[in-house]
């Protein structure tokens, strides 16, 4: 009740603001008459007594202003009184302002920024009806989904968690609608997928569960939006429709929903088509083999009441029978459940510690921010003492200069906070449509929401708080009556301020920032020139897929060698080398190794998983892989004679031995086939950069056919005229073969985007802080110079040295600035640490990063004492002491 | 005149109190009163009377009514309310209590002066 009547008075102050206002003057004008009355009678003439009346009155005004605080519910109207003096002052001082307003913004747009990708990559669920409990299934022992399609039917039928489980297989198709073919990505879905994420059509229908009868039995497609928006212009007539994928007729039945962009942000599928299909869509069939993956995730809602572990204990279960009723194809099998949109923590482990150190160094920006901020706030509090000390001895009460001072602290930091959301608004949007990787379906959903407009909000309101408050002691211990009497330039103590301390931390969060950023470059630049076990310079690759362009069984690898001799056959090629993929590019899969003598084939025997890889005899040499013992292939490896491989040296160390020992040595795969090894080749870099070394195999395609097709041709030409040579010389062999002509380094810049993006967020953050600690120096020793003018006056006058005076004006800062620069420079390479972790050979302890971080922080510091030591070494004593 | 004593903190809202409990009056009479009932020993701001005033309004211890005073002008009258009334017992006696408290202390005397 009483809250009730305390709003409605201050909404009856608001509304009848000039009613009460005139009530008051008029009770207060009673007031005098009653007393010039009493005055008169006593004798004094009327004029005389008025005057005399309103003396005895005292302060008007200042009487109103309380009586109107002891009304109440003048909130409102101070703080509108607040504003507009405080906008008044800022306008006063442009250069204060617009550089508060800048650090501001730059350092909450940053964090805006940082947060707007937590929130879109990690926070946000997939845009599916409730997402909240979706999730994917993945292996407890390796962090992958694959899952065999009978495993995944397995997992479909026997759990009791999930209301249903759908499994898909992303992978990328050559589509023929009539007249241009082109390549697509596609997910292979298992038919209830649309019904099991609560998906309705957009357009026409989607599938079902009840459209599969076995292999090859639903040759549907459903379009994606975006993909029918390109590729179809909204045609509405396309239901219906019969395209090709793969050579194979496939029948239109209608387009997915708008926001549905599948259920992985890194691969947006242009259009969707029934997993059952694989073989005509891939080009092999493993719909019955338990060995082989088909599904690279399964997922699915859980029955309402059911946990997360819950389910996992539920599908551990199903693993125990899995592993018990085929011993040869299951090892332990285990699961966890996990987010689908990151592909579980495969991708989402390293990209939320990657955003999240993300939005700690952002959050150390705006603590830069705020301590630069402070110090200028507080040094201007200084400057405005006198100000001060003159309102209060006016009887402005200190709660009110205070209220003022945070008013106008609030004030930029909106102004700031505004002006950073809307400079990260525009940097996420273009986020949001970049495309990395042209090649690959890369999302980055993060256009800004609700989320990160409040974040900001609140953000530079606890910034306006923070920086706000510096100068309150100051304030709080300012005496009105010694201030006035001794001027502007008042003795200041020589003691430690809190702006002293604001400088240092300043500078030791900057010292962070450069340091970080210095290692990361270092790192990425080290990954650059590491060995890959390949030389990607001056060498082009040409990808393709026979199976797309209808090759099967033999065809396969007798146009593989026609295609590798006409491509040799161009002018200024070296050599010309094939394989299925390249490494560091989804080449390569993990193959279980047995030695010789294991005769018992069941996972847990194996001796090691190499990665295997199928190649032509040319491959190694047109790579740059150096071989170490034995010999290559020849073309006359092929079906009709003994089975053999390539292997690397770590193979060799894990299998053999030695590298001896290897060549003519013999080990055995999953099926039994015994191989012999002839050749021993360097170690490389297969699946990341930032793997050990791992066992690798190379396989003849002869014995070891496989559509995936990949050339690497080697040639000094200018890369441009090269592809169009080669794409010239393919279109001579076959019209409808699919390709991408690259060069190889290109193709790396996918293995490397992680790390330089981390390089480049390091960077701009490691700007910004470099920034920050430039206008915080240059702040401090512009004041410090400003204030001892006079000082420095008069020892130039009296002769002193000019590094006497730089030691006098600026010896303060450059101790502070060496200080923070230390702290900054140990916690820098502290934090760093974590970065090892993502940035490939990041390491702190770099004489070259240490020199750097402690060249650039001195040079900062130069930079930034610059201006003012020129003004403290210019000064005309004459002129100041005359100002005076 | 007499010397006059400045108030302590806190007082001037029990005399406005005790001045109005003996009849509604306007702002100008509440100072004239106080005048009348401390033998014009107390000195009070003139101004400060009104912060006071609308203070005790706005807890609900006072009423204010336009009016017309004695003089033929207008002027606001303040008459207690039952909270008032109230109130002015419970700080008449705790100011007794603690102006007797610190009488006898005062009052104390040293063994030999």
């Amino acid at each position: 009740m009483k809250l009730l009547a305390y709003f409605r008075s201050i909404a009856a102050r608001f509304f009848r603001r000039s009613e009460i206002e005139d009530d008051m003057e008029a009770e207060l004008r009673s007031h005098i008459q009653h007393r010039t009355d009493d005055l008169e009678r006593s004798g004094l003439k009327r004029t005389e007594a008025e005057r005399l009346a309103r003396i005895e009155f005292g302060g008007h005004e200042r009487f109103k202003e309380e009586a109107r605080e002891a009304l109440g519910g003048n909130f409102v109207e101070t703080f509108i009184k607040d504003v507009r003096f405080s906008l008044r002052l800022l306008r006063k001082s442009p250069g204060f302002t617009t550089v508060a307003v800048l650090t501001l913004a730059v350092a909450i747009g940053a964090n805006a920024v940082v947060f707007g990708m937590l929130n879109g990559l990690i926070l946000r669920p997939l845009d599916v009806p409730q997402p909240e409990n979706l999730y994917g299934i993945e292996h407890g022992n390796e962090h992958n989904m694959y899952e065999s399609y009978p495993d995944y039917l397995d997992l479909r039928d026997r759990n009791r968690s999930f209301d249903d489980l759908a499994g898909f297989f992303i992978t990328q198709v050559g589509l023929d609608t009539g007249d241009n073919p082109s390549t697509a990505w596609v997910y292979d879905t298992s038919g209830n997928y649309f019904d099991v994420l609560r998906i309705q059509p957009y357009l026409g229908r989607v599938f079902h569960g009840s459209d599969e009868r076995g292999p090859n039995s639903a040759p549907y497609i459903v379009l994606s939006y975006a993909y029918w928006q390109a590729h179809f212009q909204e045609d509405r007539g396309v239901v219906g429709r019969i395209v090709r994928v793969n050579k194979h007729p496939f029948t239109i039945l209608g387009v997915a929903p708008p926001q549905f962009h599948g259920t992985l942000a890194f691969g947006v599928p242009d259009f969707f088509v029934p997993l059952v299909n694989l073989e005509q869509v891939e080009g092999r069939s493993a719909l019955n083999a338990r060995a082989q993956s088909s599904v690279f995730m399964a997922l699915g809602h859980l029955k309402p009441g059911v946990t997360p572990d819950q389910a996992a204990a539920d599908l551990n279960s199903v693993g125990a029978y899995l592993e018990k009723t085929y011993p040869t194809d299951h090892g332990a099998t285990t699961f966890v459940l996990a987010r689908p949109n990151l592909y579980g923590n495969l991708m989402g482990g390293p990209m939320r510690a990657f955003v999240s150190a993300l939005m700690l160094l952002a959050g150390l920006i705006l603590l830069a921010a705020c301590a630069n901020l402070g110090s200028l706030f507080a040094a201007r509090a200084a400057d405005r003492s006198r100000e001060v000390a003159l309102r209060l001895a006016l009887g402005a009460s200190r709660n009110r200069i205070l209220r003022q001072l945070l008013t106008e602290a609030m004030l930029i930091s909106l102004a700031g906070g505004a002006l950073g959301l809307w400079g990260s608004i525009l940097l996420l949007r273009a986020l949001s449509v970049w495309h990395p990787i042209s090649r690959f379906p890369l999302y980055v959903p993060v256009s800004p929401d609700a989320k990160v407009y409040i974040v900001a909000l609140v953000l530079a309101l606890v910034s306006g708080l923070l920086f706000g408050i510096v100068p309150v002691r100051q304030v709080l211990r300012t005496d009105p009556y010694q201030i006035v009497k001794a001027g502007p330039s008042g003795t200041i103590g020589r003691r430690i301020t809190v702006r002293d301390v604001l400088l240092v931390v300043q500078v030791a969060i900057c010292g962070v920032l450069v340091t970080s950023s210095l290692v990361a470059v270092r790192g990425l630049a080290r990954s650059l020139d590491s060995n890959f076990g390949f030389q990607p310079r001056n060498a082009m690759l040409v990808e393709t897929e026979l199976a797309m362009a209808g090759y099967r069984g033999d065809q396969v690898p007798a146009m593989q060698k026609r295609m590798i001799d006409s491509v040799a056959a161009i002018p200024g090629v070296e050599s010309v080398g094939l394989i299925g993929r390249t490494p560091l590019y989804g080449g390569g899969f993990g193959a279980a190794i047995f030695t010789d003598r294991t005769t018992d084939l069941r996972p847990s025997n194996a001796a090691a998983t190499a990665m295997r890889f199928n190649i032509s005899p040319e491959y190694l040499h047109t790579a740059g892989t150096a071989l170490l013992a034995g010999n290559g292939f020849s073309w006359h490896d092929d079906k009709g004679s003994p089975r053999v491989a390539v292997v690397n040296r770590e193979f060799a160390r894990k299998i053999f031995g030695s590298t001896s020992h290897a060549v003519g040595g013999g080990f055995k795969l999953r099926d039994g086939t015994r191989i012999q090894v002839v050749g021993v080749v360097e170690d490389g870099k297969y699946e990341n950069l930032t793997e050990d070394p791992e066992p690798a195999l190379f396989l003849p395609i002869l014995q070891a056919p496989m559509s995936e097709t990949c050339l690497v041709v080697r040639s000094n030409r200018d890369p441009r005229q090269l592809a169009a040579a080669i794409r010239n010389t393919l279109r001579g062999l076959d019209t409808g073969l699919p390709g991408l002509v690259e060069t190889w380094t290109r193709q790396l810049d996918l293995v490397l985007f992680p790390a330089r993006a981390a390089t480049v967020a390091l960077g701009v953050l490691g700007g910004m802080g470099a920034i920050l600690a430039i206008t915080g120096i240059f702040g401090m020793a512009a004041y410090s110079v400003s204030r001892r003018l006079k000082e420095l006056g008069i020892r130039i006058a009296i002769g002193a040295h000019p590094s006497e005076v730089l030691q006098a004006a600026l010896g303060r800062a450059f101790k502070l600035l060496a200080l923070g620069s230390a702290a900054g420079l140990i916690l820098g390479i502290l934090a760093t640490r974590v970065l090892a972790s993502i940035v490939y050979q990041a390491t702190p302890r770099d004489p070259l990063v240490l020199a750097g971080a402690v060249l650039a922080m001195l040079l900062l510091g130069l930079l930034a004492t610059w201006i003012p030591a020129q003004r403290a070494l210019s000064v005309d004593p004459l002129t100041l002491l005359r100002e005076e | 005149m007499p010397v006059q004593a400045q108030l302590l903190p806190g007082t001037l809202d029990l005399l406005i109190l005790k001045a109005v409990s003996l009849g509604p009056l306007h702002g100008y009479g509440v100072l004239l009163r106080i005048g009348q009932i401390s033998d014009q020993a107390l000195l009070i701001e003139q101004g400060a009377l009104y912060p006071a005033l609308f203070r005790l309004v706005r807890q609900g211890l006072l009423n204010a009514n336009w009016g017309t005073s004695d003089n033929n002008r207008r002027a606001k009258f303040y008459e207690l309310t039952s909270a008032g009334r109230k109130r002015l017992r419970e700080e008449t006696a705790g100011w007794n209590r603690l102006a007797a408290a610190i009488a006898s202390s005062l009052a104390a005397q040293p063994e030999e002066s």
